[in-house]
């Protein structure tokens, strides 16, 4: 039986929990659970219905909300039993949930796991997917791994461990950091103290953060995507503002203080490679020459009497092109038309060119394929003997352990751990990107 | 994005738009029993076929310039100002203000002060909104309507309470200094009855200068960011909230020169209602004018065209008004603007398989 | 006495012309809620106004107008939802473009059928909405206060102004109390919700838009044919943005949407009044300061100066099924 839509999905059962809420904030509990169900033209009856159907569901499997409360009132850990409910009501047979942790609190993950027992006691089936081993090893009785979108191993829960789990996701022996000379280590040129930071929703993505990074090193930043790291490389070149702690860039207090935006960290010499370039690194509709001169339009060596010159421009762009090997050498094509290792090179050109003390990079060879990423890794390289900081943002773990004098693991928001990169092997990144720390790991 | 090749999108695809605008008009004349080829003979005489019908056109024209430069490089900050007809209103007082006050100035002061003082009231006029959407989050399309709104009560109330002269029946000010005029075109062999004036230079310049300021300096390469893409904008350090602002002021500014021509150039007083719509044409022309200047003035061009040969129409045609221009605009807006995807794949399908 | 005598007329003009307020700011709340901007509310009852008029001129029958001026909205509807829906087109850009075509197309059609200048003709009064003596008012006539309020007030209104008036708590039914409602109001809030749980957003959405369009061609030949006597040029005179303004102030919910309707209707008929009256120290009263004040309130409510106004959070945003 093949499953067109959602719509297909519902008849069998098979209900999903997102990991964004599929909630109408404005709305009630009761008006949220009753969309789709809501049993006739008329709500008046469906809600006598719903009501009662809630009050036997939170009795069942101990979720109990007020049927009348707004939902955007209501804590995030009750918006998700919100969520539970609606998929019951509908009349689940399989729940599947995406990553429902990820924006819990400890004690409300706890409860959530009480919820999903309650469930498989009463004949429902649980799908969880996490990345959390702790999670798999409280509440699953079975186990698949996933990696680079193929089902990989599968396991009964009982039969396995962290660690295996742990070496499992990562899938194979890392290869052993290249050698290369010793750092030689410069000043402390980026710092963070107890940095924090909030997204718009308020909920809290990165937790208290310390870090320090000097000349001529590269620090790698590894860990699940989604764990803050994307956060803390955006807050860090000022395209957000932290909730609470300092940043220092070049021994000069940035945050807090006046002037803290891309603009102005630009012009203290940090460069950035944002993580997404299509969304924030590049103009997809305008040309190969435009994309080079982003974040830096101000500077008065393209201009010709006061007035931007395309030929100046261009020749520009087209010299970036030339030393980063950026193909077609086209400055005039526009930017979607390069594939992604040529707009990375082109972005990663036009940020180091400018002779950054600090640069920041993530995830640096997304998309990019292989003859790219090695040339990537060669300028990044590059940067870390002239004496420039790297701070390397990557999913990739073999990147950063071919890039990365050290290596910082983030998970849920905070510093898991740091390792040297000699020290760092597939089974205590994999426990420390689980979020499993290292005594308990030891 | 579009797939579509360069001279396509400029030039086919707003040809082909007008081109169906046309058809479906000349389909309704036809429908109510009219003769689309006389109504389109007469609409081509009316508006090019005497000088005196090109000074109109060309008159015309120089309105929906401004507005459509208007509403062009607002778009190119990614916003939507619908507010041209209120500030190309207020701009009015502006010029007013300066003509009837410091008309004791020789004319070589006196205009650029006027139109001076017209820009600078339209700018203050679509700043607020501007100001409100940066500041405050109000969406720029509802305030700029309601602006326009507040701008009709406002200008009703000082020109019926404040401007008219005493004794006068006539809801106008009373005449600016003769220092103030325009000079008309009659030199360049236009009749003298021709409206069009000086006004037309201004517009042709303020088209270079937006393209200078938005294609070719620091700034304008912001505001293109922006409006491109706020995330974007946001990696490259661009102060947003200022942009708005002050793309919004020169929004209303631009819209300002159709007070100058109107005010300045032809009436020579303050007129109730002398902006006649033309901000809402700006929206077609710039939509039509792919948001550049040089599009804009082409398209201005097209629809003062249209504006002068539908008035003569109207004399020719018995049974076809006017307005029937008025329609031709709102589809063109249809069709560039909201119904903008249905040409394009087909379009770009058939490129491609004539390209191979 | 003198007061009643002043105050009465001021009433029953206000719900006069409240009511076509009314009826475009209902049409804008069924599309919007379901995250379809509405600025062509204008246009909309423009046309719904002409063919109301035309309909009713050719055929004397007042119901035959009715039926056509609403036909005519639902036409320019349609377009509206294939741009936003169907092609993912601005709907800002759409709406306008509505209004533009709406005003050229009536001027048109108007002179085209008619040849009287853009007007159609006079409607003998078989051919409009004629205002209804409910019984017992000449009963009550003699009743103090009581008397005269019902006879100028709840009685010798058009039929149109109490389908106008029962059409308040009929949306907040349907709003509030049906399915249609629930999920019409949850596909401008967040219609991913709405897709989810495997209902067709698109189809909810077209169903908003004609929703609208019924009652803008409502409001069209409520404006034609029982305020007016025949279709003139742009008769609308922008009382499909002043319904959007009271629209927005009302906060997107039936019930304060009547307030607000009310009072524009109430501003609008003390400043016919006020018109020219000397006021001591400013000379003639400012009437335009009455007219302005909607504009106004919704600017500094849309500002968030005097409480908040807050659309429905998806409206706007054409609905792109994930993939």
């Amino acid at each position: 039986m093949a499953i067109r839509d959602s719509r297909d999905a519902i008849r069998l059962g098979i209900e999903m929990v997102h990991q964004h809420f599929m909630l109408v904030e404005r709305f009630t509990v009761l008006e949220n659970v009753m969309l789709g169900a809501e049993g006739g033209p008329l709500l008046a009856r469906g809600a006598a219905l719903a009501r009662a159907g809630l009050a036997r569901l939170g009795e069942a499997f101990g979720l109990r909300v007020d049927p009348d409360a707004r939902v955007g009132n209501l804590p995030v850990g009750a918006q998700q039993r919100v969520e539970i409910l609606k998929a019951l009501h509908r009349g689940a047979e399989v729940l599947i949930l995406d990553e429902p942790t990820g924006v819990l609190t400890p004690q409300e993950a706890d409860d959530l796991f009480r919820v999903l027992r309650a469930l498989r006691a009463q004949g429902r089936t649980v799908l969880l997917i996490t990345h959390k081993l702790r999670e798999i090893m409280a509440v699953t009785d079975a186990v698949s791994v996933m990696r680079a979108g193929r089902m990989v191993a599968h396991r009964e829960t009982a039969a396995t461990s962290v660690a295996e789990l742990g070496e499992l996701m990562i899938g194979r022996r890392l290869a052993a950091p290249a050698p290369r000379p010793a750092p030689k280590l410069g000043p402390v040129l980026l710092e963070a103290r107890n940095l924090s930071v909030r997204d718009a929703g308020g909920v809290e993505r990165v937790k208290g953060v310390d870090l320090t990074l000097r000349g001529g090193e590269i620090l790698g930043i590894a860990g699940v995507a989604g764990n803050g790291q994307g956060e803390l490389l955006e807050t860090l070149a000022a395209m957000r503002r932290p909730a609470t702690g300092e940043i220092r860039l070049g021994g000069r207090t940035v945050f807090p203080g006046w002037g803290f935006n891309p603009a102005a960290l630009r012009r203290q010499r940090l460069g950035h490679v944002p993580e997404d370039r299509l969304r924030s690194g590049l103009l997809r509709n305008a040309s190969a020459a435009e994309t080079a001169i982003l974040g830096y339009q101000d500077d008065p060596s393209w201009r010709r009497f006061g007035l931007l010159a395309p030929p100046a421009i261009a020749a520009h762009a087209a010299r970036l092109m030339r030393d980063y090997d950026v193909r077609p050498p086209d400055p005039a094509l526009r930017s979607a038309l390069f594939s992604g290792g040529n707009q990375q090179k082109l972005i990663l050109a036009r940020e180091i060119d400018r002779d950054p003390q600090v640069l920041l990079v993530g995830q640096p060879t997304r998309g990019v394929d292989i003859g790219g990423i090695d040339a990537i890794h060669q300028r990044l390289l590059a940067c870390r003997a002239a004496g420039k900081a790297v701070l390397l943002v990557s999913v990739e773990l073999d990147e950063i352990m071919a890039l990365a004098d050290r290596i910082l693991v983030m998970f849920d928001g905070r510093i898991m751990g740091e390792l040297a990169t000699a020290e760092a092997d597939e089974r205590r990144l994999g426990l420390l990107m689980a979020g499993v720390s290292p005594e308990r790991a030891a | 994005m579009s797939g579509l090749p360069r001279w396509a999108e400029l030039a086919l695809l707003p040809a082909l738009n007008l081109l169906l605008a046309l058809a479906l008009t000349a389909l309704l004349v036809l429908a109510t029993g009219g003769d689309p080829v006389a109504a389109l003979t007469a609409l081509a005489m009316g508006s090019l076929g005497s000088a005196d019908a090109i000074g109109y056109t060309l008159y015309y024209a120089t309105n929906m310039a401004f507005t459509g430069l208007a509403v062009a490089v607002a778009f190119q900050g990614g916003l939507f100002n619908i507010g041209a007809e209120g500030q190309a209103y207020l701009a009015g007082l502006g010029v007013t203000l300066a003509a009837l006050h410091l008309g004791f100035l020789p004319g070589l002061l006196l205009v650029p002060l006027a139109i001076a003082g017209g820009a600078a009231f339209g700018a203050l006029w679509a700043a607020i909104p501007g100001w409100l959407q940066a500041r405050r989050g109000s969406h720029i399309v509802i305030t700029t309507i309601m602006f326009n709104f507040l701008a009709a009560a406002l200008m009703v109330y000082l020109i019926v309470n404040l401007l008219t002269p005493p004794g006068s029946m006539a809801p106008e000010s009373r005449p600016f200094p003769a220092a103030s005029a325009l000079p008309g075109l009659a030199g360049f062999g236009f009749p003298s009855s021709a409206p069009v004036n000086l006004a037309l230079l201004l517009a042709v310049l303020a088209a270079l200068a937006v393209w200078l300021l938005v294609w070719r300096t620091p700034w304008g390469y912001a505001l293109r960011v922006m409006g491109q893409s706020p995330a974007v904008a946001t990696y490259a350090g661009i102060d947003q909230g200022r942009m708005i602002i002050l793309v919004m002021a020169l929004s209303g500014a631009l819209a300002g020169g159709v007070a100058v021509n109107e005010l300045l150039g032809a009436q020579h007083k303050l007129l109730l209602g002398f902006t006649g719509g033309y901000g809402f044409t700006g929206i077609a022309v710039a939509l039509m004018g792919r948001n550049h200047p040089a599009g804009v003035l082409l398209a201005a061009l097209l629809f003062g065209a249209l504006t002068q040969g539908g008035a003569e129409l109207a004399f020719e045609v018995p049974d076809v008004p006017s307005e029937i221009v008025v329609l031709i605009q709102g589809l063109v807006i249809l069709f560039t603007g909201a119904l903008g995807n249905m040409l394009r794949p087909a379009l770009a399908r058939m490129l491609g398989r004539a390209g191979g | 006495m003198v007061a009643l005598e002043l105050i009465l007329p001021i009433l029953a003009a206000t719900l006069r012309t409240a009511t076509p307020l009314l009826l475009g700011a209902l049409a804008g709340l069924f599309s919007e809620r379901a995250g379809i901007i509405d600025v062509g509310l204008e246009g909309k009852m423009l046309v719904g106004a002409f063919a109301a008029a035309a309909a009713a001129a050719v055929t004397g029958n007042v119901l035959l107008g009715l039926v056509a001026g609403i036909g005519g909205a639902c036409l320019l509807g349609l377009v509206h939802a294939y741009a936003c829906v169907t092609l993912r087109g601005s709907q800002v850009v759409s709406g306008m473009a509505i209004n533009i075509i709406a005003s050229g197309l009536t001027a048109t059609l108007a002179l085209a059928w008619f040849s009287q200048g853009g007007q159609t003709p006079p409607l003998p009064p078989g051919a409009r909405f004629l205002p209804v003596t409910l019984p017992g008012a000449a009963a009550l006539a003699g009743v103090p206060v009581l008397g005269p309020a019902y006879a100028a007030l709840v009685s010798g209104q058009t039929v149109l102004v109490y389908l106008a008036l029962i059409l308040v708590p009929f949306s907040a039914w349907v709003l509030y109390r049906t399915r249609f409602g629930l999920r019409l109001r949850a596909s401008g809030e967040h219609p991913a919700a709405v897709d989810t749980a495997g209902i067709s957003v698109a189809r909810l959405r077209y169903s908003a838009v004609m929703v609208a369009s019924v009652l803008c061609g409502i409001a069209g030949a409520y404006i034609a044919t029982a305020q007016g006597a025949g279709f003139v040029r742009d008769m609308v005179a922008g009382r499909g943005y002043i319904a959007l303004a009271a629209m927005i102030l009302g906060g997107w919910r039936p019930w304060p949407i009547l307030f607000t309707c009310l009072l524009f209707g109430l501003l609008d008929a003390v400043a016919i009044r006020l018109q020219g009256v000397a006021v001591p120290g400013i000379g003639a009263f400012p009437v335009q300061a009455l007219q302005a004040l909607p504009y106004l309130l919704t600017v500094v409510l849309l500002a968030g100066f005097v409480g908040r106004a807050i659309p429905p959070r998806a409206s706007g945003q054409p609905y792109v099924k994930e993939r």
